[in-house]
């Protein structure tokens, strides 16, 4: 792997850019492998990765139905944080954040992890109650966690509109100040690279279309581009879990639903944290390119079509401008959806399936960016031990018999 | 000299009406009709920007919304708005506005130093470099990136304009009003469909405006404006100018956004929306959006002065200004021979066509060869002068292949050069309707292939260029949406006849015009999306690292990512990409068009909803009696309620203290009117109620009252409230406040799709009803004072019953249940009365002390009692078990939520369980959400395991001291233990003991 | 904006609509007879076709009724609107 640098570009400057190497290979499918992913989103490239680097397991093909990072990897918000309320969300997307932490040094791709702080807004009391919980709930597990008062939110980020007469008052925010935003392409670009460096062959426009199982194991798996053998294969699909699922023969309890986002025209530096509000559906941030980057609620229907209704954009409108007056005659440019995998309890699913040697990865819903490393980092441990790791054994699919759910919903959001 | 580049006649601007602008700070003047551009041209300005990344120099390249350079910020204060296009922006008197990111001027920027650093500032070169440390990169690089990105500013104040929406149906909706889309329209309106008529621009018309042709013998213009004041005139028919349809969803529901007042600037009409969304159902869509023409990618095309052929003869034709006196014309097709044409006629002093194609073209070609224009055939542009302007070309002669040029000696002089790489239909809302795409390859575009919707395409979309064949177009989409739709033609329809009318050329495809190097080598840019500053040889990197993919490169390279979502940009780019990578276009695929179309304001798509109307304020009778009387509110769902009621110099808790302290040793009120009340009627209303309760209701009878707990099918608490039976087959439930609508739904749902047999029906009346609740010592002695006749012995009105009577003259249903211990009474009259109920209830309780008390006291007052608070002492993880309800879950009968409560996790001995927390120190007042870890670990370092957490807490007055209450892991057999709360750095240790505080008194039947 | 037909009062636009999930799941009629993995079944397992599915949509802000819908999830297109208790149209009786 070339590695990448200012020296390395200046180098290549003389050449005029003509030796640089491809970022991954374009391999022919082999017949076998030992590991089989599924899925070349962020979650599938940083199993991979981690299936090479932590457990020497190199013969891995990817298989991706059409280009790497082009599902939800490439069309979400690209919040990361790891402000989660129970013990077991914490201690695994605090050790994504971890990992996000050193990424782009470990991969040698900028992945622009830009850790400028997360505000999750709180507008009633109910909301304060439950934001201070989670708070003091993230400093015992050793998650960074600030609770602000709406002077200290003003200061934080001074173009919101704290004013207490507002339709839905600013009442207090937490604050993560190691959560962010990161470049969202450059992260599946980056896994991808370095897995290929490490002898992963990634393979595009290769579509899964059943599986060889035998008595209650995987032997192989087939495609478009022919049967692959393997002992063990992750399945890493987000909204298609269901469908591939399906095909071999087990049901999940996942529901494909429309997420939409939204980018503003670029403008100069306006907003350089990012707000949250669950109550009123804001989730903004401005990325290093200028454009404001929104996410809208979820569609309340199944979908496959990667769009959704545009009232569900629309609504979200007032609330924007409430919270930032300033924001009103700047322009949405570009608006997409993307189909998220929906969980009962807005957790994920990681683990074993009922049949042996196939694996599960997915449940993420909407908020499955900022786990990417340390999803791969579980599942790759999953697949390679065949049993799960302490970070991912509660996301189990038994959770939903014994009822031991994870349910980051939050509160039921009522109050007398 | 002003409007040096004016032309004497012609145009459709008003020469009677001089408005005067400023451009960055200096003064021009222009005429009514104009546009910032065109007015920005009569004057000589061509310089209007700065590239993104290289800061070259740039000037206007297009004449509507495909314009990729001419950004501007425009206006000032709190209605300035970044990044509008000079191109569309409708030129008023007092107009400002100023370049974008320039600094200190547009003529010495002094980022345009990076053009120094051109070869290190490829594709992707951030991805490479910068990560040396997250440190270095969050301080220093990053912050370097976001300064140096984004085009104009926000505004730093609040938006005084208003937007508002319309929903609109219609049998015919036509979106373009060029010559397809007019005759469609006016083809529809004839035969009585309901057409609505939508164009982007001040006028419609589309090129016609600018169109030397004549149709049934009238110059063009004329015909549109025979057409335009016909269609006004038909009733069924609405037309909207200056109207754009940005986004084409399922089921033919179309958002169109239409400027109202933009182009009036100061004079704008306060009454008038600024901007207005319309949301349109249409039966069917004839989309009639036409094309954009392409530039072609040659060395160093993006100089001022370098525009796009069609633009220049809609400047000459439609705006009357010469954009150049000395023009060099690059084409590979027909359309461009019109503007030489145009150019001569206005009074272009030199014009020369550079035609890549080595034979002559159609008949419009011809006709300039007879007009004496030179041509020079086969000939490329491979090289261009000029810093603020272009001065010159460098010409080449094309391989047969088109893969490389042989440089000439022929150097020509010029101040403008009109290019044209061919046209591209405008399919963006037909791939947002789902259409298929087909790629033309004699066209050497994207056309329309299968439509998912009911639609028609006409025109210049379909690839077809001659006027005569629009006009035809038109007249068959109309034909085909009216037979759709149910509408018979009128007879009087006929294709108008046009004139000239010749056969055009083939265009010769060209992609990437070669020169005198290798494309990335020596110093020239082949700028490929003029706005992101992609350059041919970024997209040919991209290839080269495996990012072959068109949605990669395009990432990759952000060539199509910008305001003007790659109009002029995205079809060059992808066949630069195919070209590298040996497939054909087709092949390579496009990209997915997305809404919207052109950007859209977000103050526009909130519309009206914005303020108190973004989300519905819900208030009690009550309400302005609270407001008159100092109270605090709180939002609880989409209530107001009275927190609590702060006298002069009062703090908060002083005031709640108060409260609580009149309730327990006097007589309170407090406003209840905004819990849900449900009416439950049917024979089978107790059945329902014993099905979706935990607890049992066959016993209740008629005028007794009953809590009542509320399970999901997962077995977790989800409301609780108290229900009355009024009749043998008539209760009343009560809901918590913020549920209320989703218990309604609730219950219906059930009905509806699991229990079809129930005889039951369901109404909501919260709103029907207002309730003051009536606590404290001195409860009865009120009620007596407000109505005398009622007997409220215990034995006459017992606790958990309701008695009907009149209260202070009103009639009123009361209610003998206790949220807070104390006696008390919830009386209940119709809404209409409330406001005099509570005025009575204040009156008559004045001798005894009675107190308004809003909710904090109200909650620590049932705190103080033990009561929960659903959404408080649970959260969606908490069973009727874990609360210590065991008393309300019924053995003797299925319920809601009954099964998953013999599920192992909910079975476990170790749940969490709620308990009372008394801290050590009675002063300290722990945080709600505090969390909770065992003795041991008071002092440990993260990460600590928690045992539990504070659901509520608060200070009671009267028992002088803090009480909390908590769900812990096996908090019922932990009593007594001592643990520590750990919260803001701070640990305080705290008894576990059962969750009430104040117990009930043995004689006591409230509570 | 899905364009939904209510049984009941014809074409309405969705947002007077709320999904309710997948339809044709019963309750089971005796709870406790049922293994905790059938019970996890009918809790939290549902179908999500790529492709036809058949749900439930309440008319929240019209007539307040449960209905039936068929819908394809790969386009959106809604296929046929059936009642409340009505079997699925396009499969066989089971």
């Amino acid at each position: 792997m070339t590695r990448y640098s200012i020296v390395s570009l200046a180098r290549n400057a003389l050449s005029h850019h003509e030796h640089w190497p491809r970022l991954w290979r374009s391999p022919e499918p082999k017949p076998a492998y030992d590991a089989v992913i599924i899925g070349a989103g962020g979650h599938g490239l940083a199993t991979a990765y981690y299936l090479a680097k932590n457990h020497g397991v190199t013969s891995v093909a990817v298989l991706e139905k059409g280009w790497l990072g082009g599902g939800n990897t490439g069309r979400n918000t690209t919040i990361v944080r790891s402000n989660y309320l129970w013990d077991e969300s914490a201690a695994i997307y605090e050790h994504s954040l971890k990992l996000w932490e050193g990424l782009s040094q470990e991969l040698n791709y900028n992945v622009m992890l830009s850790q400028r702080g997360v505000l999750n807004l709180a507008h009633n009391l109910h909301d304060v109650r439950e934001g201070k919980r989670r708070v003091y709930a993230n400093q015992l597990n050793g998650v960074d966690a600030e609770w602000l008062t709406p002077d200290q939110v003003k200061a934080f980020c001074p173009i919101l509109n704290t004013a207490p007469d507002a339709r839905h008052p600013v009442l207090g925010s937490t604050l993560q100040r190691r959560a962010g935003v990161a470049r969202h392409d450059a992260v599946a670009w980056g896994y991808a690279r370095a897995a290929d460096a490490r002898g992963v062959d990634l393979i595009q426009n290769c579509e899964v279309t059943g599986f060889d199982i035998k008595s209650g194991r995987v032997e192989g798996v087939v495609t478009t581009r022919g049967t692959i053998k393997t002992s063990k294969i992750g399945c890493v699909v987000a909204g298609h879990s269901s469908v591939l699922a399906g095909l071999a023969g087990f049901r999940l309890p996942i529901q494909s639903h429309p997420l939409q986002a939204m980018v503003s025209e670029p403008i100069k530096p306006v907003l350089d944290c990012v707000v949250m509000s669950a109550a009123v559906h804001v989730y903004v941030s401005q990325s290093d390119k200028g454009e404001l980057v929104l996410g809208a609620g979820i569609d309340g229907y199944n979908s496959y079509a990667q769009r959704g209704s545009f009232h569900v954009i629309e609504a979200q409108m007032g609330a924007l401008k409430e919270l930032f007056p300033i924001f009103s005659r700047l322009k949405m440019m570009r608006s997409w959806g993307g189909i998220v995998d929906v969980c009962p309890d807005a957790s994920p699913i990681i683990g074993k399936t009922p049949i042996e040697g196939l694996y599960v990865n997915c449940g993420w819903g909407t908020g499955g960016f900022k786990a990417i490393p340390g999803s791969g980092f579980a599942f790759a441990h999953t697949i390679a031990k065949n049993e799960p790791h302490a970070l991912n054994a509660p996301f189990s699919l038994d959770r939903f018999v014994s009822g031991a759910l994870v349910d980051e919903h939050g509160a039921a959001a009522v109050a007398h | 000299m002003s409007q040096r580049f004016r032309l004497p006649s012609g145009g459709r601007v008003d020469r009677a009406k001089t408005l005067r602008f400023r451009f960055n700070g200096r003064s021009y003047e222009g005429y009514q009709g104009d546009t910032l551009a065109s007015a920005l041209l009569a004057n000589g300005v061509h310089l209007v920007a700065r590239g993104i990344k290289y800061h070259r120099p740039r000037g206007i390249h297009a004449a509507g919304v495909e314009e990729p350079n001419a950004l501007v910020q425009l206006g000032r204060g709190a209605r300035s708005e970044p990044n509008a296009r000079a191109t569309e922006i409708e030129l008023f008197d007092g107009l400002r506005a100023t370049s974008v990111n320039v600094w200190p001027s547009l003529a010495h920027d002094w980022r345009s130093i990076n053009g120094l650093f051109a070869k290190l500032l490829v594709a992707g070169f951030y991805y490479k470099t910068f990560k040396g440390t997250q440190g270095l990169w969050q301080r220093v690089y990053e912050p370097m990136i976001r300064r140096a990105a984004g085009f104009g500013r926000a505004p730093t104040l609040p938006d005084p304009d208003r937007y508002d929406h319309m929903n609109e149906h219609c049998d015919v909706l036509v979106v373009g009003g060029g010559a397809a889309g007019l005759m469609a329209a006016l083809t529809a309106g004839r035969a009585g469909a309901r057409v609505m008529l939508v164009d982007e621009q001040s006028e419609p018309g589309g090129w016609l405006l600018g169109c030397g042709a004549s149709i049934d013998q009238h110059p063009a213009p004329k015909w549109v404006a025979g057409v335009v004041a016909e269609l006004r005139g038909m009733a069924e028919v609405v037309l909207l100018p200056r109207t754009t349809a940005f986004g084409y969803y399922d089921q033919n529901y179309v958002c169109l956004l239409e400027r109202r007042a933009d182009h009036l600037g100061r004079a704008a009409p306060a009454y008038s929306s600024r901007q207005r969304v319309w949301h349109v159902r249409a039966r069917h869509v004839v989309l009639a959006a036409g094309a954009h023409e392409r530039p072609l990618v040659f060395a160093d095309n993006d100089r001022p002065g370098i525009m796009l052929a069609g633009a220049v003869t809609t400047y000459v034709r439609r705006y009357g200004v010469l954009p150049g006196r000395r023009a060099v014309i690059f084409t590979n097709n027909d359309s461009a021979y019109e503007t030489a044409l145009a150019l001569t006629q206005a009074g272009a002093d030199v014009v020369t066509v550079i035609d890549a194609r080595a034979e002559p073209g159609g008949a419009l070609a011809m006709a300039a060869r007879e007009a004496g224009i030179r041509v020079l055939d086969g000939r490329v542009v491979i090289g261009t002068r000029g810093t603020r302007r272009v001065s010159g070309v460098e010409l080449g002669r094309l391989g047969a292949d088109g893969s490389s040029a042989e440089p000439t000696s022929e150097r020509l002089d010029c101040d403008l050069l009109a290019v044209s790489g061919g046209h591209s239909p405008v399919v963006h809302l037909f791939s947002q309707s789902q259409g298929r795409l087909r790629f033309d390859e004699t066209l050497g575009a994207f056309v329309p292939g299968e439509p998912a919707q009911p639609q028609q395409m006409a025109g210049a979309i379909n690839g077809l260029s001659s006027l005569a064949l629009c006009l035809a177009d038109g007249l068959r989409a109309a034909r085909a949406a009216l037979e759709a739709t149910g509408f018979s033609e009128a007879t009087t329809m006929a294709v108008p006849r046009v004139e000239p009318e010749g056969q055009s050329g083939a265009l010769r495809p060209l992609w990437l015009v070669p020169g005198h190097k290798p494309i990335g080598r020596g110093r020239a840019k082949h700028f490929v999306d003029l706005q992101n500053d992609t350059t041919a040889a970024d997209i040919l990197l991209a290839r080269r690292e495996g990012f072959e993919a068109v949605e990669h490169m395009k990432r990759y390279t952000l060539a199509g990512f910008g305001t003007d979502q790659g109009k002029t940009a995205n079809l060059n780019a992808l066949a630069i990409l195919a070209r590298a990578t040996g497939r054909s276009i087709a092949e390579t695929g496009t990209t997915t068009f997305r809404p919207p179309y052109t950007p859209v304001g977000f103050g526009a798509l909130a519309g009206t909803e914005i303020g108190a109307l973004s989300d519905p304020i819900r208030m009690t009778p009550m309400h302005d009696w609270h407001v008159a009387h100092g109270a605090a509110f709180e939002n609880v769902g989409q209530w107001r309620r009275p927190w609590c009621y702060p006298r002069s110099g009062e703090t908060m808790q002083d005031a709640v203290n108060r409260e609580c302290l009149a309730v327990r040793r006097a007589v309170g009120v407090l406003d209840a009117s905004t819990l849900g009340k449900i009416e439950i009627v049917g024979p089978d209303a107790a059945e329902l109620l014993n099905r979706i309760y935990t607890n049992g209701w066959k016993t209740l009878r008629v005028g007794q009252v009953r809590y009542g707990l509320m399970c999901r099918e997962d077995g977790m608490v989800f409301d609780d409230g108290t229900t009355a039976r009024l009749a043998p087959e008539r209760y009343v439930m009560t809901t918590t406040t913020g549920n209320a609508a989703i218990v309604l739904d609730w219950l219906e749902e059930y009905l509806q799709t699991e229990w079809p047999e129930l005889k039951v029906y369901c109404t909501s009346v919260t709103e029907q009803w207002a309730v003051a609740s009536i606590a404290g010592p001195k409860a009865d002695a009120l009620i007596t004072r407000l109505a005398p006749s009622l007997d409220l012995s215990d034995a006459a009105f017992p606790a958990l019953t309701l008695r009907e009577g009149v209260v202070a003259g009103i009639p009123a249903r009361l209610f003998r249940i206790s949220f807070t211990g104390e006696p008390s009474y919830e009386i209940n009259v119709p809404s209409d009365r409330g406001l005099a109920l509570w005025e009575a209830v204040m009156e008559a309780g004045a001798p005894l002390g009675v107190a308004p008390y809003g909710t904090e006291a109200m909650h620590v007052l049932r705190a103080e009692k033990g009561f929960i608070i659903v959404g408080q002492e649970t959260d969606g993880t908490v069973t009727p078990l874990d609360l210590g309800l065991e008393r309300m879950v019924s053995r003797q009968k299925d319920f809601i939520g009954r099964r998953s409560l013999g599920r192992a996790d909910t079975r476990r001995a170790d749940r969490k369980q709620l308990v009372g927390l008394l801290t050590d120190e009675p002063s300290v007042v722990l945080p709600e959400g505090a969390q909770l870890v065992r003795k041991d670990d008071a002092t440990r370092a993260p990460p600590v395991p928690m045992i539990g957490h504070v659901t509520s807490s608060y200070y009671s007055a009267v028992l002088g001291r803090s009480i909390a209450l908590a769900l812990v892991k096996g908090g019922r057999g932990r009593h007594g233990e001592i643990i520590a709360a750990r919260f803001d750095g701070r640990t305080v240790l705290a008894r576990i003991g059962p969750p009430v505080f104040i117990p009930k008194p043995e004689a006591s039947s409230d509570g | 904006m899905l364009l939904i037909a209510c049984p009941y009062c014809g074409p309405r636009d969705e947002i007077e609509f709320r999904c309710g999930g997948e339809a044709h799941i019963a309750r089971p009629k005796e709870p406790d007879a049922v293994t905790d993995e059938a019970w996890a079944d009918y809790l939290f397992r549902r179908d999500n076709p790529k492709g036809v599915i058949a749900e439930r949509w309440f008319h929240t802000y019209g007539c307040r009724r449960w209905f039936n819908v068929l819908r394809d999830t790969r386009t959106h297109a809604i296929l046929k609107v059936y009642r409340m208790g009505a079997p699925r149209p396009d499969r066989g009786p089971s």
